[in-house]
């Protein structure tokens, strides 16, 4: 089975980017162009990990992960924050909202890699 | 892969481009919605974060200081007023120039770009200056890449001791993952410490009692072996002890702080045999949870978090439907096929027509039905390749506020139409003509400031950009409110240059047309804007260029106004397949106003060969096509004539004399170019359902070549006064 990333960006760059990283790397890749799309199809996504960005139109980052973290979805899978951003309070934001990790953008494919597999224990 | 990837890149540029442009100049009008300034943020923000995954630093650095100061508008911090404005305006213009210089290589103006910046960064709080990029990780700043580790070769053991906090464990991460990493590093022995588990009964399922102790041997650098627990920091006690390393890890040390920025800590290896590192204590890595207030912070951000809000805006930002990307190319190919479909539709019903069936009725329905699908096709293909000419506006407001900074004129751009569709080609071809209009509108068009104020105008001029559907055809229309054309002048310099003879009589629209002649440009000097060599015979042969049409009307003192006239699409076109002397041609519909036969009575010779028709109590002047295409010796033997009335965009209504109409249908436009160049009064050919090739005539250039309509509408006016 392979691992399976949901990925919630609302560049096509940046979603570009991850697909072909991560498909190159052996993860199978979901995308979504922002924070709602990316929630309405989370529960039929199930995915083993989650990527999201911050800034993005209809819901932010921090929306994603306290919709996928609450009641309603409780989802449990690791959720790692993919952003330009890295001010303290965002990360600390993120954080208690419960994210798994952050990711500074630009990212580099092995940076990216070594982090999915420290929070999925994915052999890809 | 990546080469397609960063096109893809540079294309969603252009689009974050456009947003960015329309939001701003949306907020110039004065809308300052949360909403729109958000959206200008998004876009700035995703631009920058593409331009960095290609290592184009100059743009992320500009990126970045626009989007640092659009923040501090976000989140209220700053006030919009008109000179920030105007400053976040010319600098969306800059990443342009930026966007363009990364893709297509080339120099950006340096001091320009120096000016920019020094420019923002007035508005960027001083604490906000840090520019360059923080690496990964939840809790604080450790860069992998950047710090420059020496690098050890040998085999190091390293002590680690882990213990979660509960918190940890409501944030995904999972120690045995962790585990897993370590393991891929080298061997890895794990021990389980559980001597705190307390006993059943007082079990709290929601604590944290395991500890580990694990032994790593590696070769891999400490900065390594710390990244693995970089997202858990602060949501556990951790402890590296490295045996042996301590050259290593003061470097490493000394190289943290100086990332932190912190007091550099002296540590001398030969004092500490086994540096160590604990990271839930040192202040870079506290804990982060205890932020103030992030509620407010959240307000003030500008963020929003509430699940109904994104609701709301849920179904209208669900963007427009869904998009596929298809290769022009690919297009062009269909619409060529559509072309050859409808050929083979004529050729078809001529066919049937020339059968001796007795009964062709069914035949004929069921091609009639063919005829009404091959029209969907088409319409439908050409709506693929239909675009709204609103990207094109937006570069030409640009255009505007170049040329009005370059001029201190002040001038603003008001458009209008922007969602008319236009083929796509024809969008770009306009690009060059229509910026020419507008430099030289701001140019010789609209007033200084000064001049305005005394002529009792606005200080700021208007130029009006406007797109619109007419009958088949498009017209695009930059009207301003300047000076209008200086005719005496236009005049004098038209005779200086031997344009025209010297006691030409014009009238004012003749004059205002002199514009377009090939060599004439009113500029006193050759000034750096609109000069360069280039005159408004350019912008008219790009215009003709795509069949269209260009012309000039003027007001003295209230402004000037360019209407261009364009065929809706390229390949196909609604004529009227008449004959001309034996030749069957084709005159476009959108041009005709009205079909006559005529009889001898309606027709009055005007001097000597001059011949005017009578129609309802005025007169046109008649233009035999057969005479101004020199397939007939003038005025042998005119057949009782057909009459077509065409009206030219100046109003002008003239006669084309044809022999006969045959059919009414859609033709597909076949160009010239490369075959035969360029004839007068012939715009293309097409082929017909026969298999001939007919000419597509162009009224306009016919009139003009005509002796008897050149300059004709000055005696239709004098006939319809006189009638």
């Amino acid at each position: 089975m392979k691992t399976k990333v949901l990925a919630i960006d609302d560049s096509r760059t940046i979603r570009n980017l991850l697909a072909a990283t991560l498909e190159e790397a052996g993860f199978e890749y979901v995308s979504a162009v922002d924070g709602r799309e990316g929630v309405d199809m989370y529960e039929d996504v199930a995915p083993d990990v989650v990527i999201t960005d911050i800034n993005m139109p209809n819901l932010d980052g921090f929306g994603v992960i306290e919709e996928l973290r609450g009641t309603g979805i409780n989802s449990k899978v690791p959720i790692l924050v993919l952003t330009t951003e890295s001010a303290p309070e965002m990360k600390a934001r993120a954080r208690n909202a419960g994210a798994t990790g952050w990711i500074t953008k630009p990212f580099d494919d092995a940076s990216l890699i070594f982090a999915l597999k420290r929070v999925t224990g994915a052999a890809a | 892969m990546a080469g397609s990837i960063q096109d893809t890149f540079f294309e969603e540029c252009e689009e974050l481009l456009e947003a960015t442009d329309e939001g701003l100049s949306a907020i110039e009008g004065g809308n300052h919605d949360p909403e729109v300034v958000n959206a200008v943020f998004r876009a700035v923000h995703s631009i920058k974060g593409g331009a960095g995954a290609f290592g184009l630093d100059e743009l992320v650095a500009f990126a970045h200081r626009f989007e640092t100061v659009f923040d501090e508008v976000r989140s209220n911090r700053m006030e919009l007023d008109e000179p920030l404005i105007q400053l976040l305006l010319r600098s969306c213009d800059h990443l342009y120039n930026l966007v363009a210089v990364a893709r297509d290589g080339g120099e950006t103006d340096q001091a320009h770009h120096d000016m920019l910046i020094e420019a923002l960064d007035k508005y960027i709080p001083e604490e906000e200056e840090d520019l360059t990029f923080e690496p990964m990780g939840l809790g604080g700043p450790i860069d992998i890449g950047a710090i420059d580790i020496p690098q050890v070769p040998t085999e190091e053991t390293y002590q680690i001791h882990f213990r979660p906090l509960k918190d940890m464990y409501s944030t995904g991460n999972e120690p045995f993952f962790l585990f897993q990493a370590l393991q891929e590093m080298g061997p890895l022995d794990i021990v389980l410490d559980d001597s705190e588990l307390p006993g059943f009964d007082s079990l709290d399922p929601e604590e944290s009692y395991l500890s580990w102790n694990l032994t790593l041997t590696t070769s891999e650098p400490r900065s390594t072996v710390e990244a693995v627990f970089e997202f858990v920091e602060g949501l556990c006690e951790l402890s590296i002890v490295g045996a042996g390393d301590a050259d290593a890890d003061a470097a490493a040390l000394a190289a943290l702080d100086a990332a932190f920025g912190t007091a550099p800590v002296d540590l001398t290896p030969a004092a500490e045999p086994t540096a160590m590192v604990e990271e839930t204590a040192t202040p870079p890595f506290e804990q982060p949870a205890p932020v103030p207030t992030p509620e407010a912070q959240l307000e003030a951000s500008g963020a929003k978090s509430s699940a109904p809000k994104a609701e709301s805006t849920k179904s209208e930002q669900r963007g427009p439907n869904p998009t596929l990307r298809v290769d022009l190319e690919r297009v062009d190919r269909l619409i060529n096929a559509v072309g050859e479909l409808i050929i083979n539709h004529s050729m078809l019903a001529q066919q049937i027509a020339n059968l001796d069936v007795a009964d062709v009725r069914d035949v004929e329905t069921e091609l009639e039905g063919f005829k009404n699908l091959a029209r969907d096709i088409q319409e439908g293909v050409m709506s693929i390749r239909a675009q709204p000419v609103k990207p094109l506006f937006q570069r030409m407001a640009r255009i505007v506020r170049e040329a009005s900074s370059a001029t201190s004129k002040t001038c603003k751009l008001v458009t209008e139409g922007e969602n008319t569709e236009v083929d796509k080609t024809v969008i770009e071809r306009l690009a060059d003509p229509l910026t020419h209009i507008l430099r030289n509108a701001v140019d010789h068009g609209i007033e200084t400031p000064e001049n305005r104020e005394s002529a009792n105008k606005n200080r700021i001029g208007e130029i009006r950009l406007t797109a619109s559907h007419r009958s088949g055809s498009v017209c695009i229309e930059v009207k301003d409110d300047g000076a209008g054309v200086n005719r005496p002048r236009v005049k004098q310099i038209a005779i200086d240059k031997g344009l025209i003879p010297e006691n030409a009589e014009l009238t004012d629209s003749e004059i205002d047309n002199l514009l377009f002649l090939p060599g004439f440009s009113t500029a006193k000097e050759v000034s750096n804007l609109s000069g360069r060599g280039v005159g408004m015979d350019v912008v008219k042969n790009a215009v003709t260029g795509l069949g269209g049409r260009i012309n000039i009307t003027s007001t003295p003192g209230k402004g000037s106004t360019f209407t261009i006239i364009l065929p809706l699409t390229l390949a196909v076109m609604d004529g009227m397949v008449v004959s001309v002397a034996d030749q069957t041609m084709v005159v476009p519909i959108t041009s005709i106003v009205e079909t006559m036969r005529g009889n001898d009575d309606m027709i009055n010779n005007l001097g000597a060969d001059g011949t005017l028709l009578s129609i309802r109590g005025s007169f046109v002047p008649i233009c035999d096509v057969a005479g101004a295409l020199g397939l007939r010796k003038e005025d042998n033997d005119r057949p009782p004539g057909v009459y077509l009335l065409v009206e030219t965009e100046t109003g002008q209504r003239s006669a084309l004399a044809v022999d006969d109409i045959h059919d009414q249908r859609q033709v597909v436009i076949k160009s010239l170019d490369g075959v035969c160049g360029e004839i007068a009064g012939v715009a293309a050919a097409t082929i017909l359902g026969d298999g001939k090739i007919a000419m597509i005539l162009d009224p306009e250039s016919i009139l003009a070549a005509s002796p008897t309509t050149a300059g004709a509408f000055d005696t239709e006016r004098r006939m319809s006064n006189a009638s």
